[in-house]
């Protein structure tokens, strides 16, 4: 396949922003579901290894896995539709329009996920250091938190380059939802009288 | 009187109460943990005050804006509207009120607090909100404020099931401008909510609390003896003026708030607006034609790009985009942009105008009285606002600090009857404290700086300092609870009293001669600077009573004459000076509490007229009857009605 980075027009990042907007909220979800069901299974996982070493065998335990209740992922969706517009953008044919029509789309849903990502979630960055620098993962590192690639091999500490500095929520404010709320609407037909 | 004070005892916290035209705001400070720790600063806490947001969704919000929507029967479904302290309230308030309103403005009640303050209307009619059909059911301003009032009461006790906000000490916080019916109105809704250990504090007044608070003892480094501070509170619907003069007693720095200035409906809002429709303007050149929505949204958008382009940054523009109401976003979506250099002339030029301290607004103060509507203000530019503020007030402090050095011409307090040409003089501030959301932007904030310094520099003064302070639009609650702190002995309290004397009128009894009205003299009833808890003596005058009628007062206020006694009567004032504020009423029942002689209906009973401010900090005007010499009885009393209702 041809990439012909040279070219990339200046409206290709309008383009770019869609989707590093959708890769967000994917990431976001993800975090979200992390704390309610992930960390169990990561323990789970870690407790399981070195037992599999081991001569004795015993039958793989299973473990009861959460199912994530669709309310929050529901909630989310209602306020990034919203305040960003989120569902429309995402639900639209990008053919046939100009690039300058989608960058003026794309402003809204920019704006609008910005605004609510910052009022619902207090968001950091896992690792301090500048993406590209050389940094050492001590003896016991939180392998929830980072991710080795490559060539994995050897016993920490380990050194490598940061690619990407991670985002970890540490406080969510998403509103509450009354009893009886219907989350599967995330946005009402709206009609003017 | 003497329960009230002692009835704050007891209380667990002090809850200060920002109840503000656009958001309320509420503020404690745990009392029992300051009288543990008497040498450290007590901790301010704003409160989170959950809402609904949208159906459904409940938020917890520092700012409770002040909306009621009245929905439609069929609007919305009752588990939407549920709260966690109230399965169905019986209003919609806060952000949910807001939001649904911006699409149905006719059943949003918006500006319940200026229409308090409006005397044109009766403020216990059921007319909001206002000019929408009769098929919306309507409340009253006084209901308005009492549901922004209980939602903050049930989310306080929501978090503080223990210590219910009935037995709180609470400050509610007013505009210095604020006339004696409005004030009561304030009360009134406090009460009916059981709050009765209750002060009312002003605003700019709770503002240098907070900024007291937020200094610590070094505050008393900061200004010296012989100061005047210039309280400038530009909030999201008002414009709120104040002085307050530093002077000495005991060897310790006194505040006495000694000049407010008129109510002004200017502020935040009216900026946005302004914005809004110069965008509308410049979309109109490329034809572009916009709906009503459309403005709406670009006012929304406008107040975010305001706050970028206001700031010290080098922004030059930020785009303006108003997505369509539909679900098609793509080719739908309006684009335009707003500059910083639109915002500079709109703004800072057309609201903050370079003038002269002799250039007043242009249109006439307010005459409410028989305006329909809210009675905003004419002239948008603050600037001459406050020159005007500053000009009338020349007089302001010299009663505390002793009168002002001599300029160039002795000081001679007739010299205005005559029209004598006079130097534009005016009272000089030496301290500048700023309040309120809009002066949270550093242009705005340093532009009226620097218009005020320019007067300063021109009358051969020194430029003003500025106070510094944090939080605009959440220092007043703060200073509130602050105050509540204050009020039990510790700490410096600002004197404050009456910022007005209040006069009844009396039409002179003189033959009638067509077309002319009969000239009219003022009775001074409250002098300036009367303090909470203390009364006046009744009286000289005499006025007859019909028993069983109701009997009008013209009633009048005047914020530059502080030196008039109660039982003062004037024959004549400078044009100006005297502001009429909405009549009187005295009504004799014909059992009147305490009465032991039988009165018949129609029977003129002759009263005198006298005053105090509670110390809740309400102004009551009583009738007493005229007694004989000889007679042992206890006097006879009867209300009068500052809130007169048609």
């Amino acid at each position: 396949m041809n990439v012909n980075l040279a070219a990339a027009p200046t409206t290709f990042d309008m383009l770019h922003l869609g989707l590093a907007i959708l890769a967000a909220l994917f990431f976001v979800l993800f975090l979200v579901k992390q704390r309610s069901s992930g960390n169990v299974v990561v323990k789970e996982n870690i407790a399981a290894a070195p037992d599999a070493v081991k001569p004795i065998v015993e039958p793989p335990k299973p473990i009861q896995l959460k199912e994530a209740t669709p309310d929050a992922a529901l909630q989310l969706l209602t306020l990034l539709q919203q305040e960003a517009r989120f569902i429309d953008f995402t639900q639209e044919d990008l053919a046939g329009y100009s690039d300058a029509d989608i960058g003026a789309a794309a402003r809204v849903v920019h704006e609008g996920s910005k605004k609510a990502l910052e009022t619902y979630f207090t968001l950091a960055a896992v690792r301090e250091e500048d993406e590209e620098s050389r940094i050492t993962l001590p003896i016991g590192f939180n392998a929830s938190e980072v991710r080795l690639t490559g060539n994995v091999v050897g016993e920490a500490p380990f050194t490598g380059s940061l690619i990407h500095k991670g985002w970890k929520v540490t406080d969510i404010r998403l509103p509450k939802l009354a009893d009886g709320h219907d989350t599967s609407i995330v946005a009402p037909a709206e009609v003017e009288l | 009187m003497m329960d009230s004070v002692s009835a704050g005892q007891g209380a667990r916290f002090s809850v200060g109460i920002d109840l503000g035209t656009t958001h309320c705001v509420l503020s404690y400070l745990d009392l029992d943990k300051a009288a543990e720790n008497p040498t450290t600063e007590p901790e301010l806490t704003i409160m989170s005050i959950p809402q609904l947001s949208q159906p459904g969704l409940i938020e917890e919000q520092k700012q409770l804006p002040s909306f009621i929507y009245r929905p439609h029967e069929s609007e919305l479904n009752e588990s939407d509207i549920a709260l966690p302290w109230n399965a169905r309230p019986d209003e919609i308030v806060g952000s949910i009120a807001r939001s649904l309103g911006s699409k149905t403005p006719i059943r949003l009640v918006a500006s319940a607090k200026s229409w308090l303050c409006h005397s044109g209307v009766d403020r216990h009619a059921d007319f909001l909100p206002a000019g929408s059909s009769d098929e919306v059911s309507k409340i009253s301003p006084l209901t308005a404020t009492f549901e922004y009032l209980d939602h903050l009461r049930a989310a306080w006790e929501y978090q503080f099931p223990e210590s219910p906000l009935d037995q709180q000490e609470v400050t509610i916080t007013i505009p210095a401008s604020f006339d004696p019916a409005a004030r009561e109105l304030t009360a009134e809704a406090a009460s009916a909510l059981g709050l009765d250990h209750l002060t009312l504090l002003e605003e700019p007044q709770a503002a240098v609390y907070n900024w007291i608070h937020a200094c610590g003892d070094a505050w008393r480094e900061q200004v010296n003896v012989g100061d005047i501070i210039l309280v400038v509170d530009v909030g999201g619907g008002t414009t709120d003026l104040s002085l307050v003069a530093v002077t000495e007693e005991e060897g310790n720095l006194t505040l006495n708030r000694v000049a407010v200035g008129d109510h002004i409906l200017l502020g935040g809002d009216n900026m946005d607006l302004a914005l809004a429709y110069r965008v509308k303007a410049k979309l109109a050149e490329q034809g572009k034609e916009l709906q009503p929505w459309q403005i709406q949204a670009i006012t929304h958008a406008c107040r975010d790009a305001k706050e970028q382009l206001l700031l010290d940054n080098d922004t030059e523009s930020m785009p303006i985009t108003v997505p369509s109401r539909g679900s098609k976003l793509l080719g739908n979506t309006l684009r335009t942009e707003l500059t910083r250099a639109e915002v500079h002339e709109t703004l800072v030029e057309g609201f903050f105008p370079q003038v002269g301290v002799s250039d007043h607004p242009r249109a006439a103060r307010r005459s409410a009285l028989t305006q329909k509507g809210l009675p905003y203000a004419q002239d948008p530019a603050v600037s001459r606002h406050l020159a005007a503020f500053l000009s009338r007030q020349v007089d302001a402090a010299n009663d505390v600090l002793g009168a002002a050095p001599v300029d160039d011409m002795p000081f001679d307090p007739l010299a205005g009857a005559f029209g004598a040409p006079q130097t534009p003089d005016f009272i000089k501030p030496t301290a500048i404290l700023f309040n309120g959301g809009v002066l949270k932007a550093p242009t705005l904030a340093n532009r009226t700086l620097s218009i005020i310094n320019q007067w300063l520099t021109d009358a051969g003064s020194e430029p003003a300092r500025l106070l510094a302070d944090t939080d605009l639009d959440l220092a007043v609650a703060s200073g509130a609870s602050y105050y509540g702190y204050v009020r039990q002995g510790q700490g410096v309290r600002i004197r404050g009293g009456l910022a007005s004397t209040y006069y009844v009128g009396i039409e002179s009894s003189m033959p009638a001669i067509p077309g002319m009205e009969p000239p009219l003299e003022a009775l001074c009833i409250a002098p300036f600077g009367m303090e909470e808890g203390t009364e006046t003596a009744a009286s000289r005058a005499e006025f007859g009573l019909v028993v069983g009628e109701p009997v009008r007062f013209r009633f009048f206020g005047s914020n530059t004459r502080r030196h008039d006694e109660a039982g003062v009567q004037l024959d004549h004032w400078q044009e100006g000076e005297l502001e009429e504020l909405p009549e009187l009423q005295a009504t004799l029942s014909i059992d009147a509490s305490g009465s032991a002689n039988g009165r018949r209906k129609g029977e003129v009973v002759p009263v005198r007229l006298m005053s105090k401010v509670t110390e809740v900090g309400t102004l009551k005007l009583e009738a007493i009857a005229v007694t004989n010499a000889d007679s042992h009885d206890e006097a006879e009393r009867w209300q009068i009605e500052l809130d007169v209702r048609d």
